[in-house]
C-alpha cells in the first residue's frame, strides 16, 4: 500500500500553482488536505504523475464576512470551519454539517475546497453548498470564474473544474434572521459516509416556509436540490401536503445501490429525512411518525 | 457464590500480606508502550534486510497457465521474483487436519500457489526488493495468465452433486461432519407443549488487528539458524512448524515475539505468506520482512463465523426446556487452516449449544464445507457466539411462545449452582459454575423490573426499546484435549523460570505471550505476591524461544490460568530456596521466616532480618561465608498443565438495552451488562477491560462487521471504509460484575476471561432487538443486524 512514484512541486502562490497546472494539466493532481487523495494514491486507485501541493498558500486560507456574503477560502480546514464564530453566526448549517465530516484527525487536515473539488456524492459539504446557494470561485489561465454550486457538481467525483483550474473560495449568503436550518445524515457509524443525508436551509414566516432548499446527498451522482421543496413553500403544511411532497421526492431521486443500502432503502430514508426535517423546522411533532410514503 | 478452595498451604497467594492478587495495579509495560518504545515487528530493521510483497490472485478459483516476471525482475531495487514452483524445493506443503476430529480432510497447501489458486488473495508470486514501494512497483509488471475455474462460493450448495469439487482428490467439498445424539430427543419433542424452530444466520467476519500480521525472517547460514521475529500468540508452535517444513531441527529455529498489536486468534495460525517469508530468507540468505497491508489483511487473515444453523427447542407450559436440536453448516474456504484446523469452530458449536441448561436431550449435526473464499479459522471465542446466539435465541423464542418472561425461563432451566460437578448434554464436564448467582447479580445491576416498566411507558410513545439476556459458558484453560491429542505439536503446558538476581531483583521468564491483554502484568503480580517482593523488582521476559521455558503461549483464555499457575509454583520454590538460605545465614529455621516487602522477616513479630539484596550479595559473592555444604539455588522453574478437567469452563450472563428506530432500522445501543465468573481475579481492571473489549468485538458482529463476497468469490469490502469495525461512538457503557468460583485444579484458582465478552454479546443484542420489535410480530435471526435487514423485516422497504 505504497503510492507509485510521482513528481512533486510545492506551489509558492496561486499564480505559480496555475502555471504548474497549465503545464501538467490532467496528469497533475492538486494536493490540499490530502484526506481523499493520499489514500487513493496509496491504494493505487490513482497514480498521478505530478502533485501540485497548495498546502502552503496562506492566501487561500481564511473566512471573511463582507456585507451579506461570507467568503470561505479553499484551504480552510474543517476544524477551522467548526470553530469559526462567523460560520456559527452566519452559516450555522455549514457548522452542523462539518461536525459530521469523518473524525477529528481528518477534520484537522481536510479542507473545504478539497472536499468540494473531490465531489464525492456521499459527502456533506457539496450538499450544503447547494442548499445554501453558494457560488464557487475558480481561478484558471483565463482568470476568475464564478460558478453557482448547483452547476459546479456534475457527477461522481466530477465538477465544472478543468484540469488547469484551481478552486480558490466559496461565497455563501449570510443567513437571514428568520432563517432556520436542518442537517442530518444516516450513517452506520458516526463519521462514515452517509447512506442518505439532508442539508436544508429555510425561511419561515408565520409557521410557513417562504423559502426551502433541500440539499440531499448520497442519493445520486451529485447533491440534489430537491424539487419537492416547492410543494411545501407558501402553504400550510398538513400531513397530506407532506405526503405529496414525499411522493414527489421519491420520484425525483435516482439513488445508487451499494453495500449499505438498496435504492429502495435510500428512497425510504430520504423520505424519512424529509419528514423529520419539515417537522423539526416547523416545530410540528404531529408531522412525525407518519407513513413515509 | 464464593467457595474457598481447600488444602491451601500457608503460602497461599490469596491471603499473603501486601498481595497484588485481586488489585488493580498499572501494567509494567505501559510507560514503554506509551513512550513509543514498543518493539513491534515493523520496528525491526536488520542489515541487508529485504522486503517481500506478494502478488495475489484476483480470481477466486483459477488455473495458473503462465507467469512472466522478466520485466519485474529488471525493475530498480528488485532482488528476486519467486513463484510457487521455485520456492517448493525450500519448503514442503502442509495439510490442516487433526486425528481426533474424525473424518476431517483437507488438501495440501503450498506457501505460494502452484498451478492453481483457490481464493481471491492467495499469493501467486513473491517480489523481494529493497523497499516495499519498489516491490509494489515491480508487482505491477508481472503478468500472470489465468484460466478461470468455477468458484464454489455458496456453502448451501457446496455439497450439491452439480457443484464442482474444489479438490477432486478429496471426492467432495465436505471437510468435516460431526453428529451427536444424547438423551431421548424425539420423545422429548413429542412430550413438549410447544416446539419452536428457527434458522440463525451469522455473517463472515474477521479480527482486524491494529497491527497487521508481520514477520521478519533471518536465515543465518553460518550458524545454520533461522531467527523469526513475528507477532504470534504461540512462538513454540511457530518454531515447530517452521522447522518441520524447512527441513530443520527445532533447535535451528528461534522465534522472537516482542510486542504484538492485537491478535484475537488471528495470529495463532500458520499462514502461507509467513511460511513463504521464512523460506525466502533461507533461499536468498538474507533477512526478509513481510508486513501485511490492510487490503491483504482482509483477504488473507483468517475469517470466522459464517454459519447457518437451524435450531429447534421443545418447551413445556411450565417453562421446562425439554430438548435442543441443531443442524449447523459452515464454509471454511479452500483449505483447513494449519495446524489447528478449521473444524474446531463447528465442533465447538456442537459442544456448546444448550450448555448452560439442565436438559440432557440434545441432538446436533455440524457440517463444514470447502469454498473458494478466504480461509476461516479460530477467532476470539471460537464457536461460542454461534452456540450462544442459537441457544439463547431459541430460549427466548420458547419463552415468547409460552408467554413467559425471558429471565424466568432461564431461572427455571439453568443448571443449579449446587449441581456440580456435572456434565453438559454434549458430554463436557463442569467443575463449578454459577449461572443462578450470575443471573441474580445481573438482574440487580440492570434493575430489570425498572427497565421493563420504562420499556412499556416508551412503547406508548412509539419508542421501541428492548432487553436481551444471554447466558453462556466459555471454554478456558484447555488441556491437551484441544490439540495435542489430535497430533498437533501445540503445547498445552506452560513453564515459568524465576530467579533472584544479585541486587535482589527478580527475573521471570514465562512461555505465555503478551498481545496487549496484560500477561506481563499478571505474571509480575503473581511473582511479586508469592515471593513477597514489590512488583517494581520483577521483570518479566516473554516471547523468545531461546530465552523462555517451553510452552503454549496465549490463546483460548489460557495465559492467566495455566501460565499464571506455573508462575505461582515456580515462585513458591524460589521462595522456599531463599528462606532456606536465609535460615542458614540467620541461624534460624525457614519455618520461622517469611519474605515481606523485599525483606526476610520473622514470622513471629514481622521484624525485618535481612534485605533480599543483602542475601543475594552473600549468595553470589560471599558463598564462602555460608555454612559448609550449603549450595544456594536462587532460580526455580515449574511447569503446569490442567490434568483433571479437559477445560476449565467459566460462565456468565450478558444483557443489552437498546432502541430500534423503526422508521430507519437503526439500532442504538444504550447499555450493556456482563456478569461473569472467571474464578480468582488477579487484576480486576485487566479482567474488566478484557470483558469490555470482548463485548465490543461481539457487538461488532451483531451490528456491523461482515466480509461481503459476491457470487464470484470476490471480497468487495476489503478496506476500513467499507468493512465496519465497531467504533467508540456507537458503543454503550458496559458494566461488568463478577461471581468468583475458583477452579480447584490449581492453587491460583484462575480461569480465563479473554473471550467471555465476545461469547454472549451478539446473542444479547439480537434478543434485545427482537424484544423491541415484539409489537410488530417479527423475529430476526440474522447478524449483522443492519438497517437494511431490520427495515426489510418490518416491511418498510
Amino acid at each position: 500500500m505504497k503510492a507509485s512514484a510521482f513528481a512533486y512541486a510545492r506551489a509558492t502562490s496561486v499564480v505559480n500553482a496555475l502555471e504548474l497546472l497549465a503545464v501538467y494539466g490532467d496528469k497533475a493532481k492538486v494536493l490540499s488536505g490530502g484526506q481523499s487523495l493520499m489514500p487513493a494514491m496509496n491504494l493505487r486507485l490513482i497514480s498521478p504523475e505530478f502533485i501540485v501541493d497548495i498546502g502552503e498558500l496562506a492566501e487561500l486560507r481564511g473566512i471573511f464576512v463582507k456585507g451579506d456574503v461570507i467568503t470561505v477560502r479553499a484551504l480552510t480546514r474543517h476544524v477551522d470551519v467548526l470553530r469559526s464564530p462567523e460560520i456559527a453566526t452566519h452559516a450555522p448549517l455549514l457548522r452542523d454539517a462539518t461536525s459530521h465530516v469523518a473524525h477529528p484527525a481528518i477534520r484537522n487536515r481536510g479542507t473545504l475546497g478539497g472536499s468540494l473539488a473531490h465531489a464525492d456524492p456521499a459527502s456533506e459539504l457539496p450538499a450544503c453548498m447547494v442548499a445554501l446557494g453558494a457560488t464557487v470561485i475558480v481561478c484558471g489561465p483565463q482568470g476568475e470564474r464564478r460558478v453557482p454550486a448547483q452547476e459546479f457538481f456534475t457527477g461522481i467525483y466530477e465538477t465544472a473544474l478543468s484540469p488547469q483550474e484551481l478552486l480558490v473560495a466559496v461565497e455563501l449568503p449570510v443567513a437571514r434572521k428568520d432563517s432556520a436550518h436542518f442537517f442530518h445524515e444516516f450513517a452506520r457509524r458516526h463519521g462514515d459516509y452517509a447512506m442518505v443525508g439532508l442539508a436544508a436551509q429555510s425561511t419561515i414566516v408565520g409557521g410557513q416556509f417562504t423559502d426551502l432548499r433541500l440539499g440531499f446527498f448520497a442519493v445520486g451522482d451529485r447533491p440534489l436540490l430537491a424539487g419537492a421543496a416547492g410543494k411545501l413553500v407558501n402553504v400550510a403544511v398538513t400531513p397530506e401536503v407532506l405526503a405529496k411532497a414525499s411522493v414527489i421526492l421519491g420520484e425525483e431521486l435516482d439513488p445508487q445501490e451499494d453495500q449499505q443500502a438498496t435504492p429502495a432503502m435510500r428512497r425510504h430514508l430520504a423520505q424519512v429525512l424529509l419528514q423529520r426535517c419539515v417537522s423539526t423546522l416547523l416545530s410540528r411533532p404531529d408531522l412525525q411518525g407518519l407513513p413515509a410514503r | 457464590m464464593t467457595r474457598t478452595p481447600e488444602n491451601r498451604d500457608a503460602f497461599s497467594v490469596l491471603d499473603r500480606p501486601n498481595s497484588y492478587i485481586g488489585k488493580t495495579v498499572p501494567r509494567p509495560n505501559l510507560d514503554r508502550l506509551m513512550q513509543g518504545r514498543g518493539q513491534y515487528v515493523s520496528d525491526i530493521e536488520l542489515p541487508r534486510m529485504a522486503h517481500v510483497v506478494f502478488l495475489r490472485s484476483p480470481y477466486a478459483h483459477a488455473k495458473i497457465t503462465g507467469i512472466d516476471a522478466a520485466a519485474a525482475k529488471r525493475m530498480p531495487g528488485v532482488i528476486a521474483v519467486v513463484t510457487g514452483q521455485e520456492i517448493a524445493p525450500v519448503i514442503t506443503p502442509w495439510v490442516g487436519v487433526l486425528s481426533h476430529l474424525k473424518g476431517l480432510k483437507s488438501a495440501p497447501q503450498s506457501a505460494i500457489a502452484v498451478d492453481r489458486v483457490c481464493w481471491q488473495g492467495e499469493a501467486v508470486a513473491a517480489i523481494i526488493a529493497t523497499s516495499r514501494a519498489a516491490a509494489e512497483d515491480a508487482a505491477e509488471h508481472i503478468s500472470v495468465a489465468y484460466e478461470e475455474l468455477d468458484a464454489v462460493t455458496d456453502m448451501q450448495t457446496a455439497l450439491d452433486p452439480t457443484t464442482s469439487v474444489i479438490h477432486p482428490a478429496l471426492g467432495d467439498n465436505l471437510a468435516f461432519e460431526r453428529n451427536h445424539d444424547a438423551g431421548t430427543v424425539d420423545a422429548a419433542f413429542a412430550a413438549s407443549d410447544e416446539v419452536v424452530e428457527a434458522e440463525f444466520i451469522f455473517g463472515r467476519h474477521t479480527g482486524v488487528t491494529l497491527e497487521p500480521r508481520s514477520v521478519v525472517a533471518d536465515w543465518n547460514s553460518a550458524e545454520g539458524r533461522l531467527t523469526i521475529y513475528q507477532g504470534t500468540q504461540a512462538p513454540h508452535m511457530v518454531q515447530n512448524i517452521a522447522a518441520l517444513h524447512l527441513g530443520l531441527q527445532e533447535s535451528q529455529v528461534r522465534v522472537v515475539c516482542k510486542d504484538v498489536g492485537g491478535s484475537f486468534g488471528i495470529k495463532v495460525h500458520i499462514y502461507a505468506d509467513e511460511m513463504a517469508t521464512y523460506a525466502l530468507s533461507k533461499l536468498l540468505r538474507r533477512p526478509v520482512k513481510f508486513v501485511a497491508d490492510r487490503v491483504e489483511s482482509f483477504n488473507t487473515d483468517i475469517h470466522a463465523r459464517d454459519h447457518r444453523c437451524k435450531g429447534k427447542i421443545g418447551v413445556k407450559c411450565d417453562g421446562t426446556i425439554t430438548a435442543f436440536e441443531i443442524d449447523d453448516l459452515t464454509g471454511i474456504g479452500p483449505y483447513s487452516m494449519y495446524p489447528r484446523t478449521s473444524a474446531i469452530e463447528a465442533n465447538q458449536v456442537v459442544n456448546l449449544v444448550g450448555g448452560p441448561y439442565a436438559t440432557k436431550n440434545y441432538r446436533a449435526r455440524a457440517r463444514v464445507v470447502f469454498q473458494n473464499k478466504n480461509v476461516m479459522c479460530q477467532y476470539r471465542a471460537v464457536g461460542h457466539p454461534i452456540a450462544c446466539s442459537v441457544t439463547e435465541g431459541l430460549v427466548d423464542l420458547a419463552a415468547m411462545k409460552i408467554g413467559m418472561d425471558p429471565v424466568e425461563i432461564r431461572r427455571r432451566n439453568l443448571i443449579a449452582d449446587d449441581a456440580y460437578p456435572c456434565a453438559s448434554p454434549s458430554g463436557l464436564r463442569f467443575e463449578q459454575l454459577s449461572h443462578h448467582a450470575a443471573l441474580a447479580k445481573l438482574i440487580k445491576m440492570m434493575d430489570y423490573d425498572a427497565l421493563r416498566a420504562e420499556q412499556t411507558t416508551l412503547r406508548a410513545r412509539n419508542i421501541h426499546r428492548g432487553i436481551g439476556i444471554a447466558s453462556f459458558i466459555e471454554v478456558t484453560n484447555p488441556s491437551a484435549a484441544f490439540y495435542g491429542v489430535g497430533g498437533a505439536k501445540i503445547s498445552s503446558q506452560d513453564g515459568v523460570a524465576v530467579r533472584l538476581d544479585a541486587q535482589g531483583a527478580v527475573v521471570c521468564q514465562t512461555s505465555i505471550t503478551e498481545q496487549g491483554q496484560g500477561s506481563e502484568s499478571l505474571t509480575a503480580q503473581i511473582v511479586g505476591s508469592v515471593l513477597g517482593v514489590s512488583m517494581d523488582r520483577v521483570r518479566v521476559i516473554l516471547g523468545d524461544t531461546d530465552n523462555t521455558p517451553y510452552g503454549g503461549g496465549t490463546w483460548a483464555s489460557r495465559g492467566a490460568g495455566i501460565g499464571g499457575e506455573a508462575a505461582l509454583q515456580a515462585t513458591k520454590v524460589l521462595r522456599k530456596n531463599i528462606l532456606d538460605v536465609a535460615a542458614a545465614i540467620l541461624q534460624s529455621s525457614s519455618g520461622e521466616l517469611d519474605i515481606v516487602n523485599n525483606n526476610v522477616v520473622n514470622v513471629s513479630d514481622s521484624a525485618p532480618r535481612i534485605e533480599l539484596s543483602e542475601l543475594a550479595r552473600i549468595v553470589y559473592f560471599r558463598p564462602d561465608t555460608l555454612p559448609p555444604g550449603i549450595q544456594a539455588e536462587l532460580m526455580a522453574t515449574r511447569h503446569f498443565v490442567p490434568r483433571e478437567y479437559p477445560f476449565a469452563f467459566t460462565n456468565g450472563v450478558q444483557a443489552s438495552w437498546l432502541e430500534v428506530d423503526t422508521d430507519t432500522g437503526f439500532v442504538k445501543l444504550l447499555k450493556h451488562w456482563v456478569v461473569e465468573d472467571c474464578g480468582t481475579i488477579i487484576n480486576p481492571q485487566l479482567v474488566d477491560e478484557q470483558i469490555r473489549g470482548g463485548v465490543v468485538q461481539g457487538l461488532g458482529a451483531a451490528l456491523f462487521e461482515k466480509c461481503i463476497y459476491d457470487e464470484r468469490g470476490q471480497l468487495t469490502n476489503a478496506n476500513l471504509a467499507d468493512y465496519l469495525v465497531p467504533m467508540s461512538g456507537e458503543m454503550p457503557d458496559i458494566d461488568v460484575g463478577h461471581v468468583v468460583s475458583p477452579t480447584l485444579e490449581s492453587e491460583l484458582g484462575a480461569k480465563g476471561a479473554g473471550e467471555a465478552g465476545t461469547a454472549g454479546a451478539a446473542a444479547a443484542v439480537t434478543n434485545a432487538v427482537n424484544d423491541a420489535l415484539s409489537p410488530f410480530g417479527t423475529i430476526i435471526t440474522e447478524i449483522p443486524l443492519t438497517p437494511q435487514i431490520i427495515l426489510t423485516a418490518l416491511g418498510r422497504i
